[in-house]
């Protein structure tokens, strides 16, 4: 095997099945005797459960019916902490929270007896927005209504805010956002005391429902079987959710002794599962009188729904992430995850960052100005360079060019001469352009001593045909593990591409490589992949039948007189941290990330003044990223991130009534056509991380970070509005726009 | 509980074949394509005509299988996801897909590819904006919409190099 | 599928007398069923509480076009994309080609019928602001008679229309005297594409040296109907086109229309853009 693989774009490892429509996703499967299962739900935030009702007209005793009595461990979804019940037993506490289960043949009947279980609920105080939580309006979950809360400190900030040239302060807001993959929710599971629990479905993480319906069932670990089909989308909206409802499909299939199938319809997906945490931040920011930042005190509030589920760890990346690629001596980041009566918020790409970093970018743009000074040459003044720290005092070893990633962003998207022409043509025109952008990295793998503590493993198996099998838990989700990882393997091998074959992930055969989340399977798992195969080669090699530079046909035949003569071929590779990464829980400093990719994103946008809406109308991505494994995955990665993060400035909203989402409708939750998405420039720069296969850093959620601030930052070139909430909708822009024009009389 | 009427007979054409079902006449034409037919290739993505991850081609016209009842199907000539290929040799659009990375997770892909096939067929040169307006309604959470874009303009470029009787 | 399926029944009569014999015996019984790309979507939502539909896909008699010199006549079974394929809708009835464009996606305009859309009712509906300035006129059929009335009165209040019970849209005729008329259409929603509009706006005038001889102005979305805008046509009709006038009728526009708050949109927005596109247009007659 002459050519690497690395760098090229293969065709993707599952692409014809999924071009002719032969791809299974878990609503395309049937099992014989499978029956329906359906969820009934509460319609108030919170109350006490009175009593259930089975109306009349319903033939019942052909139905199965699930409540929370029936669960034979612990009625928790087993996640973090141990406050979210499967069903709700006694007490209700948020909108469309799961209370009893029904299951029968006819999908149809099902529908109505879900309409003819009637609950009596008395209703109990409930807490909607952030501030009502922290001012305890009603105390819904523990002692003060907060999940977690962080505190990071460099320095000394009130005594550099005290010697500050000059404060600028702000407060910026970002709502919900639903992560909208096109294949809804699902799971069929088959489970009986005797053989225990199988479940497939469109999932991210197996083993988290793994360790879910192990905790609910009280079975050990072999008798719990998790498979993963086919999955349209997750974005980490399939990342904790799924446990929830293979744990619902379980129960059912245990009482019923049947195979049941849960698929959720839109509306239902919507209304009832993880969106986006609603944040607000606060920044107060000390900078010299010609532009040095000397001092960011940052609050960072996310709201967390109902139950802790991931908020802590959402929390944890928002808050590493709130003070950006800056250098500045003084930070204090004060962080908490605070409940509110819905249901409860969850993973979607970025995790916090997102967020966190929609604050800064706005926040340092009003900066710049105050001390007139371009967005840019603000920037250029404090980007960290090698050898400084970031907020939690990480000393960053790469040689990061922030100005060169800078320069190339503004020169691809003609930043320059684009403000100027804008300058000039917008007084009088009715459509008034701006560009704007935003600076910013994405830590890749999991926070902290995470990584250690997940301690993935990979093994790699070789078959009498000479085929290699990966087995891991990481799943496909279109990001493109599965043709990565081919990649990756089949380079280490020396062998093709179509010898790789990637196992299906099912808990019952795949070690546990981690959760598909946290810009990690590549990165992290992309090694461990490339190690394993590297191991199992090296077994051969040191078997004697093989010599390290070998012909495909010669490690076919190896192979087979391997498995001949010795018996199974297999390695294995298990994580090992970077040397010298050093994490303090407890103080939450140190090295929070293994590498970061470095950011600039460019927006231009154009704002009709007739109707209030802003349409970006081209956008540049530049960014730093290690190594580039396949171009068109990786372009593909930051096309489909710029798309959703411009959803999420501009167009999608969720609309909240009593805590539930009142426009659970794709009609009523708009998220960009092909008609709303501009071009989308990509353009990666490549300095290797030593630690990455082929010195690759993760890149997944990188995207979903920059263009919401790039967007504002562009409508407030264009329109002069500081506008520091998303979704910026063109309601909120014509109130924002009459409120200015009145202003100056 | 509501009074049952009973299923009726719908014979149609799909892909080519001819087919017999029973199904309640406001059975979704999705659900009688996936279920009575076993044709899975089609998918549910919303239920409300807005995704198009149902679409199907209906006497030649694009359509929203979700919003077809089962009885307007009767005598109709129908074209899945399933019928886009011939055999083993992909459609271009297809083949374009896959070159271009126009498939992510690939839920999207089969209404998508539907859209595509029914765009070049109504102009065999789209520009950028009839691509963008005829793909409208066709929805893709992954890939933003680009390498769909490009794996258009691919396939736009190979069925331009054949002549028409041979597709 | 929120819906109990096999609850719906869905006739399909083989002729139009067949279908009005239908409506004359059980009045109120059965509902007709064009396209489906509305009533499906309640279906499935599980919100479409009658259960008896009338299919009106055999009947021929509500499809086609008649064109003569004076008027162009098409049937209630017409479709946004038959709408987008006729040449003399095309070359002389753009704001209704707009509408049809406009309107969901390819897929949608391949079922949606402009009668359903008429008799569907929605406020929100893209066609009808264009029918109300080309001065559409419709024909109802029964058993008992055949009727045409204007299009304008025909909606009374939120979903509530002049149609006895055993009664069917036929067809839609426009006369054919829009051509030397300058004409405007702008459909403002929550995207570029398939979008439910939050204000819709229709417009016609003929013009002579900077006076308005006539005009004619539509809104949807604005009101509990589809909304011709008379009082403001008022005020423009036979006046010079100055600034004043402009503001003037911005201000009886205000007047006229009666947007809400609802979960797309606000009452503010709407009568801010309405009295917007108002202005856009006659500046555009002033060029």
């Amino acid at each position: 095997m002459e050519e690497k693989l690395f760098g090229h774009s293969v065709l993707r490892k599952e692409g014809r099945s999924k071009v002719t429509g032969r791809a299974q996703y878990v609503d395309d499967l049937a099992f014989p005797g499978m029956i329906h299962g359906v969820t009934v739900r509460s319609s108030i935030a919170r109350g006490r459960i009175k009593s259930i009702r089975y109306g009349d007209g319903i033939p019942w005793k052909e139905l199965t019916i699930v409540t929370a009595a029936n669960i034979p461990g612990k009625n928790e979804i087993a996640l973090i902490e141990h406050d979210q019940p499967c069903l709700a037993s006694e007490f209700i506490n948020h909108p469309e929270e799961p209370i009893v289960l029904l299951a029968h043949p006819d999908k149809y009947l099902l529908e109505e007896a879900r309409r003819a279980v009637e609950i009596e609920v008395e209703p109990l105080p409930a807490v909607f927005t952030i501030e009502d939580s922290l001012a305890k309006r009603a105390i819904i979950s523990g002692e003060d209504n907060i999940f977690k809360s962080y505190q990071v400190v460099k320095g000394d900030v009130d005594a550099a805010l005290a010697g500050a040239d000059v404060i600028v302060e702000g407060e910026y807001r970002t709502g919900a956002q639903e992560q909208l993959y096109i294949e809804n929710q699902g799971m069929i599971a088959v489970a009986n005391p005797a053989e225990g629990v199988t479940v497939w479905g469109s999932l991210q993480c197996p083993y988290y429902v793994h360790k879910a319906l192990v905790t609910l069932f009280a079975l050990p670990a072999e008798k719990i079987r998790v498979i993963q089909a086919e999955t349209g989308g997750g974005f980490g909206g399939k990342e904790e959710y799924p446990s929830m409802i293979a744990a619902h499909a379980s129960l059912l299939a245990w009482k019923s002794g049947k195979p049941v199938k849960i698929i959720y319809d839109r509306a239902e997906d919507m209304v009832a599962t993880t969106k986006r945490h609603p944040s607000r931040t606060r920044h107060r920011t000390g900078v010299t009188r010609d532009g040095k930042l000397v001092a960011m005190d940052i609050d960072f509030v996310i709201d967390g729904g109902a139950y802790a589920t991931l908020s802590s760890v959402v929390l944890s990346r928002g808050t590493i992430h709130a003070a950006g690629p800056y250098a500045c001596p003084n930070v204090r980041i004060r962080s908490q995850a605070v409940a509110t009566s819905s249901p409860p918020h969850g993973a979607f790409r970025g995790f916090g960052a997102p967020q966190s970093i929609f604050a800064l970018e706005r926040h340092l743009d009003q900066v710049a100005r105050v001390v007139h000074l371009t967005p840019d040459e603000f920037r250029r003044r404090n980007f960290l360079h090698q050898g400084q720290t970031t907020a939690t005092g990480q000393v960053i070893h790469e040689a990061v060019d922030f100005g060169g990633l800078l320069d190339r962003a503004l020169r691809e998207s003609d930043y320059h001469a684009k403000r100027e022409r804008f300058a000039r043509e917008n007084p009088g025109a009715d459509i008034k352009r701006g560009i704007g952008f935003a600076s910013f990295m994405h830590g890749a793998g999991f926070t902290g001593s995470g990584e250690v503590y997940l301690a993935s493993v990979v093994e790699a198996e070789a078959t009498p045909e000479g085929s290699v099998r990966i087995l891991a838990a990481s799943t496909e989700i279109g990001q493109g593990t599965n043709t990565i990882f081919s990649q990756l393997a089949a380079d280490a091998l020396g062998i093709s591409y179509d010898l790789i074959e990637i196992a299906q992930p099912d808990t019952g055969a795949v070690p546990n490589s981690g959760p598909t989340v946290a810009s990690r399977t590549s990165m992290v798992v992309g090694k461990l992949v490339e190690t394993a195969a590297l191991a199992l080669k090296r077994t051969l090699v040191e078997s004697g039948l093989l010599c390290d530079a070998c012909t495909e046909d010669e490690f076919v035949r190896a192979c087979r007189r391997y498995i001949e003569t010795r018996g199974p071929l297999r390695s294995r590779s298990q994580y090992e941290p970077p040397p010298g990464l050093l994490w303090d829980d407890a103080t939450y400093s140190g090295d929070a990330y293994g590498t970061y990719a470095w950011a600039v994103y460019v927006a231009e946008v154009a704002v009709d003044t007739v109707t209030f809406e802003a349409r970006v109308t081209d956008f540049v991505a530049v960014q730093e990223v290690g190594k580039v494994i396949h171009p068109v995955l990786a372009a593909g990665q930051i096309e489909g991130g710029v798309a959703q993060a411009i959803g999420m400035a501009l167009y999608e909203n969720v609309v909240w009534r009593e805590g539930r989402m009142a426009n659970g409708q794709m009609t009523n939750y708009i998220m960009p056509t092909a008609a709303d998405i501009p071009p989308i420039r990509v353009f990666f720069e490549e300095h290797p991380y030593p630690f990455g296969p082929g010195g690759a850093k993760g890149i997944g959620e990188l995207p979903m970070d920059g263009p919401a601030p790039a967007i504002l930052n562009a409508i407030e070139n264009a329109t002069g509005l500081c506008l520091r909430e998303i979704p910026t909708t063109p309601e909120v822009l014509m109130e924002a726009m009459t409120e200015k024009v009145g202003a100056r009389g | 509980m509501v009074e049952s009427v009973s299923k009726i007979e719908i014979e149609c054409t799909v892909n080519g074949e001819h087919r017999r079902v029973q199904a309640y006449p406001m059975a979704r034409l999705l659900d009688v394509l996936r279920e009575e037919m076993h044709l899975t290739g089609t998918k549910e993505g919303c239920g409300e005509g807005e995704c198009g991850a149902c679409a199907v081609l209906m006497n030649g016209a694009i359509v929203n299988s979700c919003l077809v009842p089962a009885i307007e199907a009767s005598g109709a000539e129908i074209r899945t996801i399933e019928g886009i290929a011939s055999g083993a040799q992909l459609h271009e659009v297809q083949e374009a897909f896959l070159e271009c990375g126009g498939a992510q997770c690939g839920i999207c892909t089969p209404g998508m590819v539907i859209g595509a096939v029914a765009l070049i067929e109504r102009h065999a040169y789209p520009s950028d904006a009839e691509i963008r307006e005829g793909l409208a309604g066709n929805l893709c959470r992954c890939t933003g919409y680009q390498k769909i874009f490009a794996a258009v303009a691919r396939a736009v470029e190979a069925a331009g190099k054949i002549s028409p009787e041979y597709r | 599928m929120r819906a109990y399926v096999p609850g719906y029944d869905l006739r399909v009569p083989g002729s139009l007398s067949e279908a009005l014999a239908l409506l004359a015996r059980d009045p109120g019984v059965w509902q007709p069923f064009a396209g489906g790309t509305d009533l499906m979507v309640l279906l499935e939502s599980g919100k479409l509480s009658h259960k008896r539909f009338l299919s009106l896909a055999k009947l021929e008699d509500l499809r086609g076009f008649e064109t003569t010199a004076d008027a162009i006549t098409m049937g209630a079974l017409t479709t946004y994309s038959d709408i987008l394929k006729h040449p003399v809708l095309q070359s002389e009835f753009p704001l209704l080609c707009s509408a049809a464009r406009e309107t969901g996606s390819v897929a949608t305009q391949n079922r949606g019928t402009l009668g359903g859309n008429i008799i569907n009712a929605s406020p929100a509906a893209d066609s009808p602001p264009a029918l109300l300035v080309y001065d559409a006129e419709i024909e109802l059929v029964s058993a008992r008679a055949v009727r045409w009335v204007p299009y304008q009165g025909f909606h009374t209040g939120y979903k509530k229309m002049q149609l006895a019970p055993d009664e069917l849209l036929r067809a839609i005729r426009l006369p054919r005297r829009a051509k030397a008329w300058k004409q405007y259409y702008r459909k403002v929603g929550t995207r570029r594409a398939q979008a439910i509009s939050k204000v819709c706006f229709a417009g016609a005038a003929l013009t002579e040296a900077g006076t308005i001889r006539d005009i004619r102005i539509a809104l949807g979305s604005i009101a509990p109907i589809v909304l011709r805008a008379v009082k403001t046509e008022a005020v423009l009709r036979n006046a010079e086109l100055t600034p004043e006038i402009i503001a003037a009728a911005k201000e009886t526009l205000a007047r006229e229309i009666s947007p809400i708050d609802d979960i797309r949109s606000t009452a503010r927005y709407r009568l801010r853009v309405a009295q917007n596109l108002l202005e856009e247009f006659l500046s555009q007659l002033a060029r």
